[in-house]
C-alpha cells in the first residue's frame, strides 16, 4: 500500500522546503519510563500525520515499567521522523532530542551530529540525578555540548506553574510535563494541536486533571510563541507530503495485524478465534483485538502459551479460522501444536513478534532472529508456510495473505512481524475492503461427499469439515493417519506417502504467490535481499546510493517459504547479493540452502534497527558504478 | 441440525476400527459404558466431539462414531476449550488419563476447570504409565515399584479429587471401570452438568498395576470398602446397610459407624449434600479403612465460561469492519 506516494507532487514539493530548507525532521524524545515518553511520542504522531506529514517513528523503551527514576537503563525514547516527502525509516540521527532528565542526555548524545537542538528540562540536572546518571560532572556546565545547539528550559517549573490552578502539587504536576513539552514541540514544528486536545478530553474523567494537562499543553504552545529564543527555538513548519488520493490513518503494527485478521475473516465468511498469552511486545495485537470483539472475532486469553495454540487449534477443528500470536519463546512452547495442526491438516495463524533472543532476551528490543525457528524448528518432517511483514501497514495485507494461504491449503501458517513493527507508526491509505478478492476455502458446500481427507490436487487442501455435519464424522488427531481414510497407520509406505505430500503442499504454495519483484534499481550489479522490518531503512539507503550512481537495487521478500518460485533466476540476474539482517545471517542460510546462492552478508544484534548509513556503507562495500548505457 | 437422528443403539457409537488395548483391560468397559451413556442419551454424534491427550485412555476417540480429535499430551482440556468456545452448542467430552491430566496436562486441567467450561472430562486413572510401559504416575502410591523407580516411588500422590475441588470444579463424581450399571449413569450426570465437569474412574491396567484397587472394587469386599452417595440420602453402605458416616466434631473428620451400635441411630448420620463444597472435600479423600466415595460427589451450579463467552455476530459485518478500518482520526486527502 506505501505505493501510493504521487511521485508528481513530491517533485513539485522539492521547490517548496520549508525556511531552513529541510522537508523533514527527526525528534527524540526521552526521559524516564514513568515519563510519558511513549504517549507523548504517540500524540505527536497523530497531530503530525492530521498536519499532513508521512512519518516513521521508533519507540525504543526498556522492559520494566517504572525502572528506577534517573538511571540510564530506565531511559525511554520515542523518535519520530515526520515531514513533506515520503518518508520510510525513524531517521538516524534526530534534529531534535528532548531529554527530560540527565540520564536521558547521554544515553541518546552519541546519536546526534554537531548542530543538533538539544532542549533539556534544566531543573532535572540536580547534583543527586547527575549521580543517578552516573555523571560525575553537568554537562550543562562543561564543554561536552558545544557543538550542539542548546537549549535550557525550566519544564518542571513551568508545569508546575501551569497546573497550579488546577490544585496540583508539585509532584503531580511532574506528571503533565510531557504534555507541556508535546505543546512546545507541536508549536514548532506547527502542527495541530486539536488531535491532543481531544485526546486528553475523552481519556481523563477526572475533570481537575483533564483540565491541568490540557493547560500543560497550551503553556508549553504558548511558551513557544512568546519566548525570546527565536534564533534557535525557531518554528520549523513542514509541507505536506504528496499523497496520493486516499483517506488516511495512523497505524502501529500491532493494529495492521489485528486489523487483517478482521478484514481476513470478514473476506472469508469465517468466524476468526485469537488465542494468546500476554508476552512483550506481541500483547497489543490482544489488546486491540479484545476491543474490536464485535466484528467477528473472538478472543481468548489462556493459562499459557501451549494452550493459547491448543485452543486455535480446537476452534479451527470445530470450523472457526484459529490464530495464536506470540514472542519467540512463547512460540517455542507452542511447537509441538503446530506439529499436530500440520498433521491433522487444519488451517491456523501463528503470529511471531520477534524480539531480541536467547531465552528472556531483551523483550523489548527487536531482532529477526527467529526465521530458523520458523522455517526449520519442528520436529519431524513438518514444514509450514512462512511470511513475513516490512511495515506496520504492511501487516494488513501480509495477514490477510497469510489467512488466504491457510485456508486454501488447510495448513498452519507463520507470520513473522517484530517489535519495532508492532509498536512503531506509519501513515496508512485506508484501504477499501471491497477491493480484495473473497478468501476461498475448503469448507464443504451441499455437493460435497465422501471423505474429509480427500484433497484438492492443486493446493492438497482436505475438507473443512466441522462437528455439527451429519455427512462428514470423523476423527483424526497426531497419530499417523491413512493417507485417504484418515485411520491410524503406521504403513511404511504411507508414512512416505503422508512425508511427500506434507512437502508437496507448502511447495505447491508458490504456485499461488506473485513472483518476486524488484523493489527499486535493475539487474546486473548488487542485489540488497532482505525481510521483515528492515525495509523501510533499506529503501532510504538504496534510494541514496543509486542517486549516488551505484549500481544497486532493492528486493525485499514477503513469502519466506516457500521462496517465490522465480526467484533463484531473478538473483541470478545480479553480480552481487547481499543480505543485510538483524541477526546473525538466517535468510543468508536460507537463500544458500534452497538456490545455492553466494551471499555477502551485513548482520546487527544490538537490539536497534539499522541506520540508513549502516548500510549505505556496506552497499558501498559492495556495489559498483553504474555504467552509462554505451550504444553502439 | 434440521434431519430427525434415527433411534441409535449402543452398537451405532461403535466405530469400524479395531480396538488396541490389551486384552482384559479396563479401557474396554469403560469404552462400552461411554456407548451405553451415549445411546441412553440419544446423543447426536454429528454433535458430540471426544478429544483426548496421549496415553492409552486417550485413543478411546477412535472407537467412538462421533467426532473425534486425538491431539498431544496433556493438552486435551486445552483444544477442547476451544472446540467449546468455537461452537458452544456442541457436547465435548474430554478423555485424559492420571499421567495426561494430572502431569503434563496439570495446568490445562485446572484452568479448565476453574474457568467451568461446559466439558465432561473422564480421568481414567491407574496410577500408572501405561503406555511408555509402566512407570509410576502422579497417583501412583509411595513405594510403587517400577522401572524408574526401581525401589519405590518416593513422591506423594495427587488425590483427583481433591485437586478438582482445589480448581473450583463444580462437578465431581467418582466410578470404577467395571460398574456396567452405574458408570453409564453417572456419564449422563456429568453429561447433563452445566460446567466442567470432573468424573475420575478408577481403571485397571492389567499389565502393569493389575489389581491396584483391589481393596476398593474387588467384588466381595465392595459393599464395605466403597460407599455409593446420593444427594438427599444418608450416608450408608455395607452388605447390611448398618454403616454409615457421621462427623466428629472434634477432629472435623468423617468417621465410620455401625447402626444400633454405642446408640448409633439413623439421626447421626450425615445426609449427603452434593452441593456443599466442605462435605465433598470430606469425602473425596475418603481411603481405607473408610469406604471410597462413589458417585456424583460435589455438584454446585455455577456460570459456564462457555455461556458467559458471549459472540457478537453484527448483522453487517463488513459494514462494521470498514468502520473499524476509519476508527480514530483521519486524514482525508481524497
Amino acid at each position: 500500500m506505501r505505493g501510493c506516494f504521487d511521485a508528481e507532487a513530491q517533485v513539485a514539493n522539492m521547490g517548496s522546503e520549508s525556511r531552513s530548507g529541510k522537508l523533514s525532521y527527526v525528534v527524540r524524545f526521552a526521559g524516564d519510563s514513568g515519563d510519558g515518553i511513549q504517549l507523548q511520542g504517540q500524540q505527536f504522531t497523530m497531530a503530525s500525520a492530521l498536519g499532513g506529514n508521512d512519518l516513521a517513528t521508533l519507540p525504543d523503551f526498556p522492559a520494566e515499567i517504572r525502572a528506577p527514576a534517573g538511571t540510564r537503563y530506565g531511559v525511554s525514547a520515542f523518535q519520530i521522523h515526520f515531514g513533506g516527502e515520503r518518508i520510510t525509516s525513524p531517521g538516524d540521527t534526530p534534529d531534535v532530542l528532548i531529554a527530560f532528565n540527565p540520564a536521558a542526555l547521554v544515553v541518546n548524545l552519541p546519536q546526534l551530529e554537531p548542530g543538533a537542538l538539544i532542549l533539556v528540562d534544566e531543573q532535572a540536572f540536580t547534583e543527586q540525578r547527575l549521580k543517578r546518571a552516573d555523571l560525575d560532572r553537568n554537562p550543562l556546565e562543561d564543554s561536552s555540548l558545544a557543538t550542539f545547539e542548546v537549549v535550557r528550559i525550566d519544564i518542571s517549573r513551568l508545569t508546575e506553574e501551569a497546573v497550579k490552578p488546577f490544585g496540583m502539587g508539585a509532584k503531580d504536576s511532574q506528571r503533565c510535563k510531557n504534555f507541556w513539552a508535546l505543546g512546545l514541540m507541536l508549536w514548532m514544528f506547527d502542527q495541530p494541536r486539536d488531535p491532543t486536545v481531544a485526546w486528553i478530553e475523552r481519556r481523563f474523567a477526572n475533570e481537575a486533571l483533564r483540565n491541568a494537562n490540557l493547560a500543560a499543553l497550551n503553556a508549553g504552545h504558548a511558551y513557544g510563541e512568546t519566548a525570546e529564543l527565536t534564533r534557535v527555538l525557531a518554528q520549523h513548519p513542514t509541507p505536506a507530503a504528496p499523497l496520493a488520493r486516499a483517506e488516511y490513518r495512523t497505524i502501529t503494527g500491532a493494529e495492521g495485524v489485528a486489523l487483517g485478521l478482521l478484514a481476513a475473516g470478514e473476506l472469508a465468511d469465517t468466524q476468526v478465534m485469537f488465542c494468546s498469552y500476554p508476552i512483550t511486545p506481541a500483547s497489543s495485537i490482544l489488546h486491540h483485538l479484545a476491543d474490536l470483539e464485535d466484528a467477528g472475532v473472538s478472543t481468548f486469553q489462556a493459562e499459557d502459551e501451549i494452550a493459547a495454540i491448543c485452543a486455535a487449534i480446537g476452534a479451527s477443528y470445530a470450523g472457526r479460522l484459529g490464530v495464536t500470536s506470540s514472542s519467540g519463546p512463547g512460540i517455542a512452547l507452542k511447537t509441538e501444536a503446530m506439529g499436530l495442526a500440520v498433521a491433522a491438516e487444519l488451517p491456523l495463524i501463528i503470529v511471531n513478534s520477534q524480539r531480541a533472543g536467547p531465552s528472556t532476551g531483551m523483550p523489548t528490543k527487536t531482532e529477526q532472529s527467529d526465521l530458523y525457528q520458523a522455517v526449520y524448528g519442528r520436529n519431524g518432517d513438518t514444514p509450514i508456510p512462512v511470511l513475513a511483514t516490512r511495515s506496520p501497514g504492511d501487516c494488513f495485507d501480509t495477514t490477510i495473505e497469510a489467512v488466504r494461504i491457510a485456508l486454501r491449503h488447510m495448513t498452519p501458517v507463520m507470520l513473522l512481524t517484530d517489535g519495532y513493527i508492532a509498536n512503531a507508526s506509519e501513515l496508512w491509505p485506508i484501504p477499501d475492503i471491497d477491493h480484495y478478492p473473497p478468501i476461498a476455502s475448503t469448507k464443504p458446500t451441499e455437493n460435497t461427499e465422501g471423505s474429509v481427507f480427500q484433497r484438492d490436487p492443486s493446493t492438497l487442501g482436505r475438507v473443512w469439515a466441522a462437528p455439527g455435519d451429519r455427512r462428514f464424522v470423523y476423527r483424526v488427531g497426531g497419530i499417523e493417519k491413512d493417507i485417504e481414510t484418515g485411520n491410524i497407520s503406521y504403513d511404511a509406505a504411507n508414512h512416505q506417502a503422508m512425508t511427500d505430500m506434507r512437502a508437496a503442499k507448502v511447495a505447491s504454495v508458490a504456485d499461488f504467490i506473485p513472483d518476486q519483484v524488484i523493489e527499486q534499481g535493475s539487474p546486473g550489479g548488487l542485489a540488497v535481499v532482505a525481510w521483515g522490518s528492515t525495509y523501510g531503512t533499506l529503501h532510504q539507503a538504496v534510494l541514496e546510493s543509486i542517486r549516488a550512481g551505484l549500481d544497486v537495487a532493492q528486493i525485499h521478500l514477503r513469502h519466506l517459504n516457500p521462496l517465490p518460485g522465480n526467484l533463484g533466476e531473478l538473483l541470478g540476474r545480479f553480480h552481487t547479493v547481499l543480505v543485510p539482517e538483524l541477526n546473525t545471517g538466517q535468510l543468508a542460510t536460507l537463500l544458500r540452502d534452497r538456490l545455492l546462492v553466494r551471499v555477502a552478508q551485513l548482520n546487527k544484534v544490538t537490539g536497534q534497527p539499522f541506520t540508513v548509513q549502516e548500510v549505505r556503507q556496506a552497499i558501498q562495500q559492495h556495489a559498483r558504478p553504474r555504467l552509462k548505457e554505451v550504444r553502439p | 441440525m434440521s434431519e430427525a437422528v434415527r433411534e441409535l443403539t449402543f452398537k451405532d457409537y461403535a466405530t469400524d476400527q479395531e480396538v488396541r488395548w490389551c486384552p482384559g483391560c479396563g479401557d474396554y468397559s469403560i469404552l462400552k459404558a461411554v456407548h451405553r451413556a451415549l445411546a441412553d442419551a440419544k446423543a447426536d454424534p454429528a454433535n458430540t466431539v471426544f478429544v483426548s491427550g496421549i496415553g492409552c485412555s486417550s485413543r478411546l476417540p477412535y472407537y467412538v462414531e462421533t467426532y473425534g480429535f486425538h491431539t498431544i499430551h496433556g493438552r486435551a482440556p486445552a483444544i477442547a476449550t476451544g472446540v467449546k468456545l468455537a461452537n458452544p452448542a456442541l457436547d465435548v467430552w474430554v478423555i485424559t488419563g492420571d499421567g495426561d491430566g494430572l502431569s503434563i496436562g496439570g495446568n490445562h486441567l485446572l484452568h479448565a476447570l476453574r474457568r467451568n467450561v461446559n466439558l465432561n472430562i473422564l480421568m481414567l486413572n491407574n496410577e500408572i504409565y501405561g503406555l511408555t510401559k509402566g512407570q509410576y504416575s502422579p497417583t501412583s502410591r509411595i513405594g510403587t515399584e517400577s522401572p524408574s523407580s526401581p525401589h519405590g516411588s518416593l513422591d506423594t500422590p495427587v488425590q483427583p479429587g481433591l485437586f478438582a475441588i482445589g480448581a473450583g470444579a463444580t462437578f465431581i463424581a467418582r466410578a470404577v471401570d467395571i460398574d456396567q450399571k452405574g458408570l453409564p449413569v453417572i456419564l449422563n450426570e456429568a453429561r447433563n452438568h452445566v460446567g466442567a465437569a470432573f468424573v475420575e474412574i478408577l481403571q485397571n491396567c492389567i499389565v502393569y498395576n493389575a489389581d491396584v484397587f483391589d481393596d476398593v472394587v474387588a467384588k466381595k469386599t465392595a459393599a464395605d470398602t466403597q460407599i455409593h452417595v446420593v444427594h438427599g440420602e444418608p450416608l450408608v453402605y455395607g452388605k447390611a446397610r448398618d454403616k454409615g458416616l457421621r462427623l466428629n466434631p472434634r477432629t472435623l473428620a468423617l468417621e465410620a459407624v455401625t447402626l444400633g451400635v454405642d446408640g448409633v441411630t439413623e439421626a447421626d448420620i450425615l445426609v449427603h449434600d452434593e452441593t456443599n463444597p466442605v462435605l465433598a472435600q470430606l469425602l473425596v479423600t475418603l481411603r481405607a479403612p473408610l469406604p471410597v466415595a462413589m458417585g456424583v460427589i460435589h455438584r454446585r451450579q455455577a456460570p459456564a465460561f462457555d455461556q458467559s463467552f458471549v459472540e457478537h455476530k453484527p448483522a453487517v459485518r463488513r459494514q462494521r469492519v470498514r468502520q473499524l478500518l476509519h476508527k480514530g482520526n483521519i486524514l482525508d486527502r481524497r
